[in-house]
């Protein structure tokens, strides 16, 4: 989404961005309540910052908070500007950018369809054993594959499925946590 | 004591609660349950407008001139739109605000009904906030929410969106005090700054050479105590001021310390401040591009503080070397104290040579201009007209344009609150109904609203609004017979092709005030400007003064685009103003 655009550069600066774009999970904690994901999504695309991907769940019942989960590239600067805009709204309780808190754990789960007979089915399956993904629905020329990892191993499973008959994947984009005992 | 009543009684009950004592609306269809529940009580008092943008900048001037949180009501569908403009000035200049909503019933929403539209989607993002409040129990909590959070932290627009079914429903009203949510759950800005921070910034104040303050609208918002301490402030250690365009008032303009307005059109003085200065302290402004011009020409030896109570402020245009967050006054507060704990004595000795700097620059004249005894100056009409004024209780607002800008140079305010200008948006007929809203807050001050002839034009039905309500504003009206700001930048940049920037076909100003039943009043003469103004001031009704001025007056000083401070066109400027700008510089606004 918009990644010319240098987001919080104004025009007026006509010096070229000197900073290189990284990319970065950021958890938000936000209260769950109607319209909040076009919030979230609508200060994005209005001040021009990309969304590589975006995951949106309810956490906490009872307290009625969720969290979600985005994906960004930008340059240090402008992701200290997403944090803070974030943090502007007002259901926004808090933004924690878990790459710059040190290293996050990070999932993803994939469904990966696979169609094919003879060798490149046999090949599919062996494949899937050492990826650890399940089989969660075959015929007698397809598998479905579920698949959960960090986003590398998943983008790797998907690549040697292509020559082995790859018909389509769904992936949920991306869960992720601190490490160790702190909370949000 | 929780009571049962209907929605729409709610929302009126609600206003009583939260002290407000005027709102700003227009009736239809989807309102008419709150506009029953507003006929059968007379706390509140309804102003009706006739266009529901002007609705939004009454509200604003009424928010501006008090403190208090403006309300505006309006129908559904074409009701809100109409209110966009508004909130989203309102947003930018941070404005509080709360804009009550009728929305078509709940079983209709999505179904494309009659006079239905996406009102919390399209406010989404020109509200600081918004709800669509699908059921009645949680109308109170919602209504005390809004003004806690219109009026907390950085203030701004709020909206309730209220199907009309839930206007009728009956449920229990809290409240504000018997109910915890009448603060946000979540929601609470940092208003205390950092001790240890602004003990810092002190620091480094104490060792400065050539420091100046640069205040905004921050300051303004943060209360009259704000403009209290930053005065103090500015006594104790005798550095100078400069502020923005919303920040005008905060600072004596009589004041010897003061540099006048910075920025595009700024003086020349502040500019030059700002460019060589080695310590700004920047107060509650936002380092808008009207202020910093090129960015990477940007005071280029100063260590800068910046106070600000929002943190997406810090650091978005310019690099800041002491960030603190907080709310101005209570800053400036801790600044005064630590500052009187550290020293008796302001740095006069130190700064002198920075001091008389400055005097050097101001001796420029930079809003200066060749006074004519034919024609009508705009730049002599406002100085007539502050003189006229100046002794007065009286409040300005303004349209957008050279008028506006013309109207910060040569009015000065010696309170906050008392300037009332669309900063951030640049909102052509902001100024009469803002200066109606003013009006309604302050019946027995003078307000005039400094306009210009093709702004005024895009809310000039409000006049009636001031007629009815017997509301006796001014409206000044600079008319060059040109949308003058469009046809300055048209000589600057496109070669003197002044397309579609020439006001044909002009009302009868005169008339057109007998026909609206308020009064006319027009002058062309300088000799004769004094007289026309105190007739102007003596009328207790609605006045349209149409103040025939030069046509071709450039708004100068001012900064090109593209350019750094120390690159001002001065008024004495004698090259060829269409060659200052180059390829670059055109591309920005
Ligand atoms: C609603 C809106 N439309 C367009 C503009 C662009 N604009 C800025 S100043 C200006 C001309 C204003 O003319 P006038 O009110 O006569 O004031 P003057 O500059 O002549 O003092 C225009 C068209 C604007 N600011 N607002």
């Amino acid at each position: 989404m918009n990644a010319h655009l240098q987001a919080t550069g104004s025009v007026y600066s006509l010096a070229p961005e000197t900073q290189t774009p990284e990319r970065h999970t950021l958890s938000v904690l936000v209260d769950n309540e109607p319209g909040i994901l076009a919030r979230i999504v609508g200060l994005f695309a209005a001040r021009g910052f990309n969304i590589d991907s975006l995951t949106v769940s309810e956490t906490e019942h009872e307290k009625g908070l969720s969290r979600i989960t985005v994906v960004t590239v930008a340059t240090p600067k402008v992701l200290t500007q997403i944090k803070l805009q974030l943090e502007r709204l007002v259901p926004v309780h808090k933004v924690h950018d878990l790459t710059a808190e040190g290293k996050a754990l990070e999932r993803e789960l994939a469904l990966v369809k696979v169609a094919s007979t003879g060798e490149p089915r046999a090949e599919a399956l062996r494949l899937a054993d050492a990826y650890r993904a399940q089989i969660v629905d075959a015929t007698t020329e397809s598998f479905v594959f579920e698949i959960t990892g960090k986003p590398s191993k998943i983008d790797s499973f998907i690549a040697i499925m292509v020559p082995l008959g790859l018909v389509e994947v769904v992936r949920t984009g991306l869960a992720a946590i601190s490490r160790g005992p702190e909370g949000m | 004591m929780p009571q049962q009543m209907t929605g729409a009684e709610m929302v009126i009950q609600a206003l009583i609660d939260q002290g407000v004592t005027d709102i700003f609306g227009y009736p239809g269809g989807a309102v008419l349950p709150m506009y029953d529940a507003i006929f059968q009580q007379e706390t509140v008092r309804h102003i009706l407008v006739r266009h529901e943008q002007g609705a939004t900048h009454m509200a604003e001037g009424y928010a501006r001139s008090t403190g208090k949180v403006g309300v505006v009501l309006v129908t559904s569908g074409p009701g809100a739109t109409n209110a966009v403009t508004g909130l989203t000035d309102a947003l930018m200049d941070s404005v509080p605000i709360v804009c009550l909503t009728g929305q078509v019933a709940t079983p209709l929403i999505g179904s494309d009904a009659f006079q239905e539209c996406d009102t919390v989607g399209i406010t989404r993002s020109c509200t600081k906030h918004n709800y669509l409040v699908k059921s009645v129990a949680d109308l109170p909590r919602v209504l005390h929410e809004a003004f806690y959070i219109a009026q907390s932290g950085r203030p701004g627009p709020v909206l309730i969106d209220i199907p009309k079914d839930v206007q009728f429903a009956m449920g229990t009203y809290y409240g504000p005090t018997e109910i915890e949510a009448t603060r946000h759950k979540s929601y609470r800005p940092q208003v205390e700054g950092d001790t240890r921070l602004i003990e810092a910034a002190v620091d480094m104040m104490l060792r400065a050479e050539r420091p100046v303050f640069y205040t905004g609208g921050g300051v303004i918002n943060a209360g009259p105590e704000a403009s209290q301490h930053l005065r103090e402030l500015a006594e104790l250690t005798g550095f100078p001021v400069t502020s923005t365009l919303m920040g005008l008032g905060a600072f004596p303009g009589s004041n010897p310390q003061w540099l006048g307005m910075l920025g595009m059109h700024g003086s020349y003085e502040a500019n030059m401040a700002m460019h060589d200065c080695d310590l700004m302290i920047n107060i509650g402004a936002r380092f808008d591009d009207r202020i910093t011009g090129r960015i990477d020409a940007f005071s280029p030896g100063s260590r800068k503080i910046h106070v600000d109570i929002d943190p997406s402020s810090i650091n978005k245009n310019i690099r800041i070397d002491l960030p603190i967050i907080g709310d101005c006054g209570r800053v400036l507060k801790e600044m005064v104290r630590i500052w009187r704990s550290k020293t008796n004595q302001p740095r006069t000795e130190a700064i002198a040579p920075w001091m008389k700097q400055i005097d050097g620059w101001r001796a420029k004249n930079s809003f200066g201009f060749q006074n004519s005894s034919t024609v009508i100056k705009p730049q002599y009409a406002v100085q007539r007209l502050y003189q006229a004024t100046k002794d007065r209780d009286v409040y300005v607002t303004t349209e957008v344009g050279q008028h506006q800008m013309w109207a910060a140079q040569h009015f000065p305010f010696e309170m906050p609150n008392r300037w009332m200008t669309s900063g951030g948006l640049g909102t052509m007929g902001y100024g009469l109904p803002a200066a109606i809203g003013v009006q309604v807050a302050h019946p027995d001050a003078l307000v005039i609203d400094i306009a210009g002839e093709a702004s005024v034009q895009m809310t000039m039905q409000e006049m009636s609004t001031a007629v009815q309500y017997e509301l006796p504003v001014k409206i000044f009206i600079l008319n060059n017979e040109r949308m003058g700001m469009v046809r300055q930048w048209q000589e600057l940049l496109h070669g003197g092709r002044y397309a579609h920037s020439y006001s044909e076909s002009l009302p009868d100003f005169v008339k057109l005030a007998e026909a609206y039943g308020g009064v006319g009043i027009k002058c062309d003469d300088p000799a004769k400007l004094d007289d026309a103004i105190a007739e102007m001031i003596n009328v207790k009704r609605p006045v349209l003064f149409d103040c025939l001025v030069e046509k071709h007056e450039n708004c100068l000083p001012m900064i090109p685009s593209g350019k750094p401070h120390n690159e001002m066109i001065l008024p004495d400027f004698k090259g060829d103003v269409g060659k200052v700008i180059d390829a670059k510089g055109r591309e920005l606004v």
